[in-house]
């Protein structure tokens, strides 16, 4: 069993994305998203799409890390497109074929979604591999810091991100161990249906979820000695700096994807 | 410091909840700024809880604790920032994803300035020879060096006082030696408790406390400590192997094979001229 660190993840490389401001780059990446949705017209998907691969190129990420990123989606999109282009039933009729109808609304809707859906991961698949996940993190804090006055834990949430990053190879580490300790007494996390296997998980987790709170435990008690409190007095180490490229970028999104929307 | 006393206890008495036993009882004991304090005794016999009283992760039922004039039990947060503790595994005491922003985690959570931060973040991770590691991953790190950047996080802040809980117990012989060497080096006028299960990393310690059953059995000197075989006995403590065989042979103590072989010699020499 392995545990790679799984698609989506960050790409230590230089570009003008990753220079950007990880605030500008969350709150760009939701307005493209939300933008997105008032997308409706081929054109409209071209501009939208162009605008994705020109920042994919320019984000020097190797491109088979998007589309690592697509290939879990695609079953997604391939589903909701020949159930749109089956069973909408509106428009002239383009195809008929026995009891399979094709509706020109139809293969229209399909072909909406699955853009929508391929561009949108796409684009937060950006967001992911231009922004360290410790600045991600920050960034979050910093944006969701306004709903600290209706009590909303914005630093602790950003703490257990960083925490879960930290955490997540060290567990994969452990996972690994144990793992291969249960097929030493004869475990098999192969073989069977997939009910077999669920079960055979579960030698697995136990321990896992044990050691987990048995190092919460632990961190907690070094956090706590290291003078941490929350987040009353605190200075971050790392400091966002927002610039005016920062401030151009969230423009230019805004217009793109309004161009988009209205096209 | 103008405080003569780096740390004080006063019939120290701890239980934890539900426990039949103290875990502490009646434990005094006063220890002066720059001593190397070593703590030894059984599992059980109350080492670790004595740490987390000094720092005030846990409060004391009767007694008083004072550390750099300070009680841990009232003011938490004003001794922490003046005691640093280096706990038994390092993977579970690293909280950020990389090495420079597990060092720089005290002095965020004392803000302190930016631009001091980054100076200090850099100085304590060159004075654990782990410069250029900046950028590396805790799981990524061997032992010795995640207990190196748990020790860089703990001497960014400056404190007066190291408590180092069993920091070597989940080491390899290597990983030990370059912990302790850099804990040697940087600890200068610092006092340090140091609690172990290995009695040759107390070899330089001015004082040994020995902990059993929560009492303190025994105040004393590494030397007094290693040839006082009814002591080491009782607290099942065992000598490292050379001072051991210089014991069985009725050799005084010696700390290196080297030591232990003149030591040899001497007497052979002296017995055969005796002869």
């Amino acid at each position: 069993m392995t545990f790679a660190r799984g698609v989506g993840q960050f790409y230590p490389v230089e570009s003008p994305l990753h220079a950007l401001d990880p605030r500008a780059k969350v709150v760009a990446t939701a307005l493209f998203v939300v933008g997105l949705f008032f997308v409706d017209s081929a054109a409209g998907f071209l501009a939208a799409g162009a605008v994705t691969a020109a920042l994919v190129a320019a984000s020097r990420v190797p491109l088979g890390a998007f589309l690592g990123l697509l290939r879990p989606v695609l079953f997604i999109v391939a589903l909701t497109f020949v159930f749109q282009v089956l069973f909408l039933r509106e428009g002239p009729t383009l195809l008929a074929w026995g009891f399979i109808e094709v509706h020109e609304e139809g293969l229209r809707l399909g072909l909406v979604l699955a853009a929508r859906i391929l561009i949108l991961v796409t684009a937060a698949g950006l967001l992911t591999a231009t922004t360290a996940p410790v600045a991600l993190a920050d960034g979050m804090e910093d944006l969701l810091s306004p709903l600290k006055r209706l009590r909303f834990p914005a630093h602790e949430v950003a703490m257990m991100m960083t925490i879960a990053l930290r955490f997540i190879p060290t567990l994969g580490e452990e996972a690994e161990k144990i793992s291969r300790a249960q097929a030493a007494r004869g475990a098999d996390f192969e073989g069977g249906g997939l009910l077999k296997r669920a079960r055979a998980l579960v030698p697995l987790l136990i321990p896992l979820t044990v050691g987990a709170f048995r190092r919460a435990d632990e961190l907690a008690e070094a956090m706590e000695s290291r003078g941490y409190r929350g987040g009353v007095g605190r200075v971050r180490y790392r400091e966002l700096r927002f610039r005016a490229r920062d401030a151009a970028a969230l423009l230019l999104t805004a217009l793109a994807v309004g161009v988009a929307a209205l096209l | 410091m103008a405080d003569p006393t780096s740390i004080s206890c006063e019939h120290l008495t701890f239980s934890y909840p539900g426990a039949a036993e103290l875990a502490l009882s009646d434990v005094s004991l006063k220890i002066p700024p720059g001593q190397y304090v070593g703590v030894v005794g059984p599992n059980g016999g109350g080492k670790s809880t004595l740490v987390r009283l000094l720092n005030g992760l846990l409060t004391a039922d009767s007694g008083r604790v004072q550390v750099a004039g300070l009680d841990p039990a009232t003011e938490p947060f004003e001794v922490r920032r003046l005691v640093g503790v280096l706990f038994q595994n390092p993977d579970n005491g690293l909280v950020a994803p990389f090495v420079e922003d597990d060092v720089a985690f005290g002095l965020e959570n004392l803000g302190v300035e930016r631009a001091e931060m980054r100076e200090r973040v850099r100085e304590a991770i060159a004075s654990v020879g782990l410069a250029g590691y900046e950028r590396r991953e805790p799981h990524t790190l061997s032992g010795g060096e995640k207990q190196r950047v748990a020790l860089a996080g703990l001497l960014a802040v400056r404190p007066e006082v190291l408590l180092l809980d069993e920091p070597t117990a989940m080491l390899d012989a290597a990983g030990r030696e370059e912990v302790l060497s850099r804990v040697r080096d940087l600890a200068g006028s610092r006092t340090v408790l140091h609690v172990t299960h290995h009695l040759q990393e107390l070899f330089d310690a001015d004082r040994v406390l020995v902990l059993n059953g929560g009492r303190l059995a025994a105040d004393t000197t590494p030397l007094e400590l290693f040839s006082d075989a009814e002591l080491l006995r009782e607290n099942r403590l065992v000598l490292p192997t050379v001072p051991k065989l210089a014991a069985d042979l009725g050799l005084p103590f010696c700390r290196t094979p080297e030591e232990l072989a003149a030591a040899v010699a001497r007497r052979s020499r002296d017995g055969v001229q005796a002869r």
